[in-house]
């Protein structure tokens, strides 16, 4: 099953499988995921949506069991291949957590701190700035920049992550549930900066609230467990306004219906 | 999972539909049957019921903005309400058309028909025919049916283009009967838009069902082709 968006590719995965020791919990998944779009990553619990979504940044690396099998290509180039640079590939596909991880320093030295350690030659002052404006942040955070970044709201310190995030201007912007800890007003702005950010970035998100995926997202890919093996695949990729309005696999519809099971 | 509560609310709107739309088959052939009998009382009776039909028609708006807004309904659930409320604004112009025909009876006052009532009372029946399968399609999500009604439209402009032509040669013979003839031809066409509307409803029922929205039938405008 080929699955692709139509246009421009920033990244796509083949005959992508993950696998935790011997279970596999990701199994299969063929996504092409357009530039300067926004993705989600829908499903039930323990479907594999994390599982792929840290995938994309090696962040599974961190998990000693987890290996995988296929290919997951940025321009052409498998991430997975052995002369990769695993940190490197997370300076160009940077993540933002389900709970606001700022770093205990001042909301300044969460931006220059990480661009300090990669020997980043231009103006600090103005790589800071220009990041939280980015986050749309700037304007709230000016005038305390030496202050600790604890001292921030969650949602403002989701943000500081954000703009952490680009500051080292990566392409593709991993985002797992960024918007679960936060109130409904910090969620609106959240939702508000993506579509911001994504003229910049190619953003995927993975989120269990389908309002906010109906409401952010280009396209959609809907994870399921296959029963017999439980591992998680894609089922159905599309048009989001399609999987919400009139998906095509019954199973995403009683998904985002609220009648699935 | 089901929602069961949800599934219950949606139940009770679409009986809340069917009522409704009950109400507009009685009015339509109702204010048919009273200009035929030249019942004055009973047009007064249908003006009134027309009120009724516009409050039910609101109620049930309201209920369907309560369920988007507190269910969030997404895919078919959301195609269903949204649907829905195209559909009950259908039947509230259909019950429209009814309260003119009723109109018309109270206008003529003491005036005889121009000629006794024969295919207008058969188009009538037709539309209301038209209108009660479209919601039996509506609330069984029934697509072979509600693709199968909008055909029948053509039988209603046939019956629209006689009853024109006749009361066209009334007209031509004695210019005098100008405006009786003008009174039926009024009542034809509402009945004519009727049907239309029944044409809408099948559609929507259809776009539910499926997710596909378009025309079922090529064009409505039977009359004017001729």
């Amino acid at each position: 099953m080929q699955l692709e968006s139509p246009q421009y590719n920033a990244i796509e995965t083949r005959d992508l499988s993950i696998f935790y020791g011997e279970f596999e919990a990701v199994k299969n998944v063929n996504l092409k995921i357009e530039k300067g779009k926004i993705t989600a990553i829908i499903g039930p619990s323990g479907c594999g949506k994390s599982t792929l979504l840290r995938a994309f940044n090696r962040m599974n690396d961190f998990v000693p069991s987890c290996h995988v099998q296929g290919e997951i290509l940025l321009h052409g180039v498998n991430l997975y291949s052995k002369d990769i640079d695993p940190v490197e590939v997370r300076r160009k596909i940077g993540m933002v957590f389900q709970r606001p991880n700022p770093f205990p320093k001042s909301i300044y030295e969460n931006i220059a701190w990480g661009a300090r350690i990669n020997g980043y030659k231009g103006n600090l002052d103005e790589l800071v700035e220009q990041s939280l404006r980015g986050a749309a942040l700037w304007d709230e955070v000016k005038d305390k920049l030496k202050q600790s970044a604890y001292a921030l709201s969650g949602g403002q310190q989701q943000r500081l992550c954000i703009a952490r995030a680009i500051a080292v201007q990566p392409e593709i912007i991993l985002m797992d549930e960024p918007a679960s800890a936060l109130d409904p007003i910090a969620t609106l702005r959240i939702e508000e900066l993506m579509q911001e950010l994504k003229k910049n970035y190619t953003i995927l998100i993975v989120t269990h609230n389908m309002q906010q995926a109906a409401r952010v997202s280009d396209y959609t890919a809907m994870m399921m467990l296959y029963p017999e093996t439980r591992s998680g695949t894609v089922i159905e990729f599309n048009d989001t306004k399609k999987i919400f309005t009139r998906p095509s696999d019954k199973r995403t519809e009683d998904y985002v219906t609220g009648r699935f099971g | 999972m089901i929602r069961k509560t949800f599934e219950h609310e949606i139940q009770q709107v679409k009986d809340d539909v069917l009522t409704l739309g009950s109400m507009v088959e009685q009015a339509i052939v109702g204010s048919v049957e009273a200009l035929k009998k030249r019942d004055i009382k009973s047009s007064e009776a249908i003006i009134a019921a027309d009120k009724e039909i516009n409050k039910r028609r609101f109620a049930i708006e309201g209920q369907l903005m309560i369920l988007i807004a507190t269910q969030q309904p997404m895919a078919h659930d959301l195609r269903l309400l949204a649907s829905t409320m195209e559909i009950i604004s259908e039947l509230e112009r259909m019950g429209d058309y009814a309260k003119g025909i009723a109109n018309i009876n109270v206008r003529m006052g003491e005036e005889t028909l121009l000629k006794p009532l024969i295919d207008i009372p058969r188009m009538a029946e037709k539309g209301r025919d038209m209108l009660h399968r479209s919601l039996t399609a509506f609330v069984n999500e029934d697509v072979e049916l509600a693709k199968s009604i909008p055909v029948e439209d053509d039988e209603v402009d046939a019956l629209y283009n006689q009853i024109y032509r006749e009361l066209m040669t009334f007209v031509i013979q004695d210019p005098k009967t100008m405006e009786r003839a003008n009174w039926l031809l009024w009542v034809a066409h509402n009945l004519e838009r009727v049907a239309d509307r029944v044409t809408n409803i099948c559609e929507r029922t259809v776009f539910i069902a499926t997710g596909e929205l378009g025309d079922i039938k090529d064009s409505d405008d039977e009359f004017w082709r001729k």
